[in-house]
């Protein structure tokens, strides 16, 4: 029995270990394109093991920094203002929800629970944004449509209110006069922090990766985000392949500009702050997923 | 009348918590369902959209008679049965055997590596994608080359498509089903198997016997939650991915990807939004009836 079970620990990990691997290997090969020498990725393509690395990609990141700099600025920013934002006022619509009683509670959880079921696609909102509020190229298009708050969210920070801040510490604050707004700030808050924290990295992720509204909205070369910045040399080397006179520019020009290592050097500076911060985020996250699917 | 009055002040710190997000989603989600009447118009901005043209269902009788409409939602539909099956079947692998392996720290690492892509934006995975699939300097092809075989010109034949982006979804998703299904063995009471081991029952037998059966409420929600959601794709796997290649488009084209091309690239407003209120009102038909069963099935698990 002993030796089975053993047997089983090593079958189990072997296959896991191996779908680990794989799952990994189209990072690797990013990384590795990204230190890969130019002219050896034009010749050989790319590959996980390079003849010769070379730091050129980053090198001419470097020069051009002015631009990622302000990408990332962007970025950070965008980040910053939408989470905060589209945090506070979802954990206040929670907190109201989560109220035993007020008039028109029922119209509130349907108004918001609606927005689940139904919507109105992408070309309202896209006239609405640009045509309407005139957002086109402003900072406020990276930060309002579609992201800032969501149902989804919203339901799961009522459910832990609900289930997880006893009803007598709320009555207490109350008892004592503190108004709707310090007992949500002194007393709901600070005993909700992991939802709090993981709500707050959902939201924060969406914006850090979020290359949509940027596409939609955003031509401006000052308001270009990270991810748009790779969405444009995407679009770039669709235009090579595209177009053969092109590509025939592209080998030419490749021998000033290491384009083939460039693309993977950027994405990898893009990706680089989330694998960062991942691993020491990775357990809320793993619970903000866990709940989603068993809610109330 | 008065007693109501005095209730409203009561509660007027209340609704002033609920203003914020009211007003957002009045802009975000409200007023562009309202905006869905000009697919029934011929829009008409130097008037503005109320007072452009009524013209029926016009739009919608020009998408149906396109060969369009049935390729995209063709794509839409079967992309989507698809990926549930795929990942489904590899998440619950996935979770049954995080569930069976002892060691607490391997445990940790395997899921932080299935879960890293779920982090990763649908850019860098077309870059991912690009770096194995370019035709000159891809992966594949170099594979292919110190094999002795032609080089494939991956962006320009759709018959591979189909596969590339059933992985690349998994890829991206399996993760996550991972953790929810994991969390529902997680949740399973313990002394189940300890009385099976009493009884001296094998491992498979454990597994098939009371892992799967008791996880698959879980199993029923998560696939009702994406029937409800077959209408609807996943705009940067179909555009990005493919790096938007025409020669792809009979395969990579979706309701998403359509609506997209018809408002930005062409500019064809009334196919596009024609095509916007097709999805939004099957979806929103889909969603309701995947809530009703999973209503009947478990209550508690319904959205409403």
């Amino acid at each position: 029995m002993r030796k089975k079970e053993l047997s089983y620990q090593i079958l189990f990990n072997v296959v896991m270990a191996a779908f680990s691997v794989l799952i990994l290997l189209p990072l690797l090969l990013l990384f590795v394109a990204s230190f890969t020498d130019n002219s050896e990725i034009i010749l050989r393509g790319y590959s996980f093991f390079p003849h010769q690395l070379s730091l050129s990609a980053y090198g001419y990141i470097w020069q051009e920094k002015a631009q990622i700099f302000s990408a990332y600025f962007i970025t950070i920013a965008v980040t910053f203002v939408g989470t905060s934002v589209g945090l506070i006022i979802s954990v206040m619509y929670a907190y109201a929800l989560s109220k035993p009683y007020f008039p028109g509670k029922r119209f509130f959880s349907l108004y918001i629970l609606f927005t689940m079921l139904f919507n109105g696609g992408l070309v309202p909102t896209y006239i609405m944004y640009t045509r309407y509020l005139h957002m086109k190229n402003t900072i406020f298009a990276l930060i309002l449509p579609a992201l800032l708050m969501n149902a989804f969210n919203v339901l799961l920070i009522r459910s832990y209110f609900n289930n997880n801040v006893p009803a007598s510490l709320v009555e207490a604050a109350r008892i004592d006069g503190a108004t709707e707004m310090q007992t949500l700030v002194r007393v709901v808050v600070p005993v909700s922090k992991p939802i709090i924290v993981t709500i707050g990295l959902f939201i924060g992720l969406a914006y850090w990766n979020d290359w949509q509204n940027g596409l939609y909205y955003v031509t401006k070369p000052e308001l270009y985000s990270v991810q748009q910045i790779l969405n444009n040399m995407l679009r770039n080397i669709e235009y090579l392949t595209k177009n053969s006179s092109a590509v025939q520019k592209s080998t030419t020009l490749a021998g000033s500009l290491p384009a083939a290592t460039v693309r993977m050097a950027i994405a990898v500076v893009g990706m680089l702050p989330i694998l960062v911060i991942y691993p020491f985020v990775q357990k809320y996250f793993v619970r903000g997923i866990a709940l989603g699917a068993v809610k109330e | 009348m008065k007693n109501k009055k005095v209730k409203i002040k009561r509660y007027l710190p209340v609704y002033f918590m609920l203003l914020p997000g009211f007003l957002y989603l009045l802009v975000n989600n409200y007023i562009p369902m309202a905006g869905l009447i000009i697919a029934f118009k011929n829009l008409d901005f130097s008037v503005g959209i109320l007072r452009s043209e009524w013209t029926g269902f016009k739009n919608f009788e020009f998408l149906f008679r396109t060969p369009d409409a049935w390729r995209i939602t063709r794509n839409t539909i079967g992309y989507n049965t698809v990926f549930i099956i795929v990942n489904l079947v590899v998440a619950v692998l996935f979770a049954v055997l995080l569930s069976e392996i002892h060691s607490k720290k391997a445990v940790k690492t395997y899921q932080t590596i299935i879960l890293l892509p779920y982090m990763v934006s649908m850019v860098i995975v077309s870059y991912l994608a690009y770096a194995f699939l370019a035709g000159d300097t891809g992966l594949l092809n170099g594979i292919r080359h110190s094999l002795g075989l032609e080089p494939v010109s991956w962006y320009s034949e759709p018959k591979y498509w189909p596969v590339i982006l059933t992985l690349v979804n998994a890829w991206k998703g399996v993760g996550y089903g991972a953790v929810i299904y994991l969390a529902s063995i997680l949740g399973i009471d313990r002394s189940l198997y300890e009385a099976a081991a009493v009884d001296g029952i094998g491992k498979m037998q454990e597994i098939r016997y009371i892992t799967l059966p008791l996880i698959k409420p879980t199993v029923i929600t998560m696939l009702l939650l994406s029937i409800g959601r077959v209408f609807y794709s996943d705009f940067g796997l179909f555009y990005q991915v493919p790096m938007n290649s025409g020669a792809l488009i009979d395969v990579t084209n979706t309701i998403d990807t359509y609506v997209y091309r018809g408002l930005i690239a062409l500019g064809d407003i009334s196919m596009s939004s024609a095509a916007g209120v097709y999805q939004s009102v099957i979806g929103f038909l889909l969603v309701i009836a995947a809530n009703w069963i999973t209503n009947k099935l478990s209550k508690e698990n319904a959205l409403f």
